[in-house]
């Protein structure tokens, strides 16, 4: 009842991130993963880091809550960066810490862990504020609006996206559904934590039919109550929310377009990242 | 089975700023035998409490006995508890998941009698189905989902009745059914109680029902109990009801009318009490009263009802 599990994670605020225009905040996501991708030093790294704190600070949402969305995939975090440490091998030039069978650790592999790692979490972080700051309605009419190039080849652009919206809508409904069929079977005593993964997996059919049956009768149901308000697709259809550029979107744009140079510049100018090696080895007289 | 709670507390979502506390110190006896009605508001606390009394909330505050499970204890046997604390949910016809209605009811006691023969089986489906007035012969190889929604209900109610629980709740038991549904349900659940489950606990919004069918009842209002007692005593707290935003069955505002008319009529607020008692005092105003009985037991009321009621219909013939 109160334990729903609300898809999507909208921090509402008022803030200049919160107001800046759903399409523009895609494709600012967009080039931030980019300019993460194409940072290949460190220096790269940490000028993206600061814009995203600054951005952070920018939305008004608490740190906490943004760093929230790691827990999600910490797992993987951890896992690559075990992998990437212990199997990583650069060329000849990898300065070997320890070796025992297929594994070595080299500096260059401790390095790249590091320098992957970072890159994770920064992905993960930026479009966790993507969602912290834009409702999924929003989100998905940005991406309709995006999308309708397609539409000169035949691609339903507004059908999917209505698609994606009620699919994003139907979550929590399912959610709650689920909890109480789950209860009422429990209540059969079926049992579902303990066995086996092939004995849970079996134990998942009387709640998953049931779910599905329902599923089938909410979707005809909407589609009946959309049949009655005369819902015909896209055609002649117009928007309640008008999306417009304003200038916060021209500032971030702007804003965006400067980090992008900077991360090239970077890139040209600064060494790569496995420099660094070198430069405390000279320092270090090692 | 006695069920009784002691300062339950609950709260949904702890640590987290969505927080909510559900019940803040439920303290409720339901005895042996009892048919009991529970009301309240949408989040009063209501199917918390009743979810607390089969395991599938775990007790966080207070005290909770059922029998002779206790489950403030941690190794408490849940299981058994569950096959003991029958539970009905809101629209159980959506919970029928098997091919055929045998499957699907037997879902329950295979669970709770691990390695059940199928004679048992068999036994026990036909006995459940028949009780919740089904034919054996006709719907037990069909697909749940060919019968109608009344007779999902019923192979849905045998599924949890198939244990033979000693209590059964049932949460909004006659949501969605149309008046005759309803009557046949309640019908149902007075021919169930007793033998087959000895304690009836029903969840419900329908003043009438609690009126005609309980013989106690609890008004849950803010995650505590707001009243406990007889429909008769509940229902003359009128105003009290209102005032947390609840209905009064239809004799209740019936009985209201006659006391601004200035007349007090003694009646526990079923459908054939009250008719009993109006008659009676119909008669003792106008004609000679054919019963000249003046305090009487609700049961006498009722009895006296089915006599009058023939009786006037005679002296109507001779009039003609």
């Amino acid at each position: 009842m109160l334990n729903d599990v609300t898809f999507g994670q909208y921090y509402p605020a008022k803030s200049f991130v919160h107001n800046m225009d759903p399409r523009m905040k895609l494709l600012l996501v967009i080039a931030y993963i980019v300019a993460i991708f194409i940072a290949n030093n460190f220096f790269g790294l940490l000028l993206v880091t600061f814009v995203l704190l600054f951005f952070i600070l920018l939305a008004r949402v608490p740190f906490g809550r943004v760093l929230r969305s790691i827990k999600m995939i910490l797992f993987l975090i951890v896992f690559t960066a075990v992998l990437n440490l212990l199997f990583y091998t650069g060329g000849e030039n990898d300065i070997v810490l320890a070796k025992w069978w297929i594994i070595t650790i080299s500096w260059q592999s401790i390095i790249n862990t590091v320098f992957l790692a970072m890159r994770l979490l920064l992905l993960v972080l930026g479009t966790a504020l993507l969602t912290l700051t834009t409702t999924p309605v929003a989100l998905t009419d940005g991406i309709e609006s995006l999308l309708k190039p397609l539409k000169y080849i035949k691609v339903p652009v507004h059908e999917l996206a209505l698609v994606m919206s009620i699919a994003l809508r139907f979550i929590p409904t399912l959610m709650e559904e689920t909890n109480r069929i789950v209860a009422a079977q429990k209540a059969r005593g079926a049992n579902f934590e303990t066995g086996g993964i092939f004995r849970r997996a079996k134990a998942m059919i009387p709640v998953l039919i049931p779910l599905l049956v329902s599923a089938f009768r909410r979707a005809e149901d909407l589609g009946d109550a959309m049949d009655a308000r005369c819902y015909s697709g896209a055609k002649g259809r117009t928007k309640y929310k008008k999306l417009t550029f304003t200038w916060r979107d021209l500032l971030g744009f702007l804003f965006f377009a400067a980090l992008i140079t900077g991360i090239v510049f970077l890139n040209i100018y600064l060494l790569g990242r496995f420099d660094i090696i070198w430069q405390v080895q000279e320092w270090f007289g090692a | 089975m006695r069920i009784a709670a002691k300062g339950l507390t609950y709260v949904y979502n702890p640590k987290s700023s969505f927080a909510t506390q559900a019940l803040k110190g439920v303290d409720l006896t339901i005895e042996e035998g009892e048919f009991f009605g529970i009301i309240g508001h949408t989040g009063s606390g209501k199917s918390t409490f009743v979810q607390h009394l089969n395991a599938l909330i775990r007790l966080t505050g207070g005290e909770l006995k059922v029998g002779e499970y206790d489950l403030a204890d941690k190794k408490c046997k849940v299981l058994e508890l569950r096959s003991k604390v029958g539970m009905v949910f809101q629209y159980p016809e959506y919970q029928l998941f098997a091919e055929t209605v045998k499957k699907d009811v037997a879902f329950g006691l295979k669970n709770f009698r691990k390695g059940i023969s199928a004679e048992e089986t068999e036994a026990a489906v036909r006995e459940a189905l028949s009780v919740a007035g089904l034919l054996y012969d006709e719907v037990a190889e069909r697909s749940p989902f060919e019968l109608s929604g009344g007779q999902r209900r019923r192979v849905a109610i045998a599924g949890v009745i198939v244990t033979k629980p000693e209590v059964l709740i049932l949460d909004e038991p006659a949501a969605g059914l149309d008046p005759l549904g309803k009557k046949e349900l309640m019908e149902l659940l007075h021919a169930i109680h007793g033998q087959w489950c000895k304690t009836i606990v029903i969840v419900s919004h329908d003043m009438d029902e609690i009126a005609e069918n309980c013989t106690r009842a609890a008004v849950f209002s803010e995650g505590k109990v707001a009243f406990c007692g007889t429909p008769k005593e509940l229902f003359s707290r009128g105003e009290e009801l209102a005032a947390m935003g609840l209905d009064v069955p239809v004799t209740a505002r019936c009985a209201q009318i006659l006391r601004e008319n200035g007349i007090e009529l003694d009646t526990d607020f079923t459908c054939g009490d009250f008719i009993g008692k109006v008659l009676a005092l119909y008669r003792g105003d106008g004609a000679p009263a054919p019963c000249a009985g003046g305090e009487q037991e609700p049961a006498a009321a009722r009895a006296e009802r089915e006599e009058g009621a023939p009786a006037l219909r005679e002296g109507g013939e001779d009039a003609q």
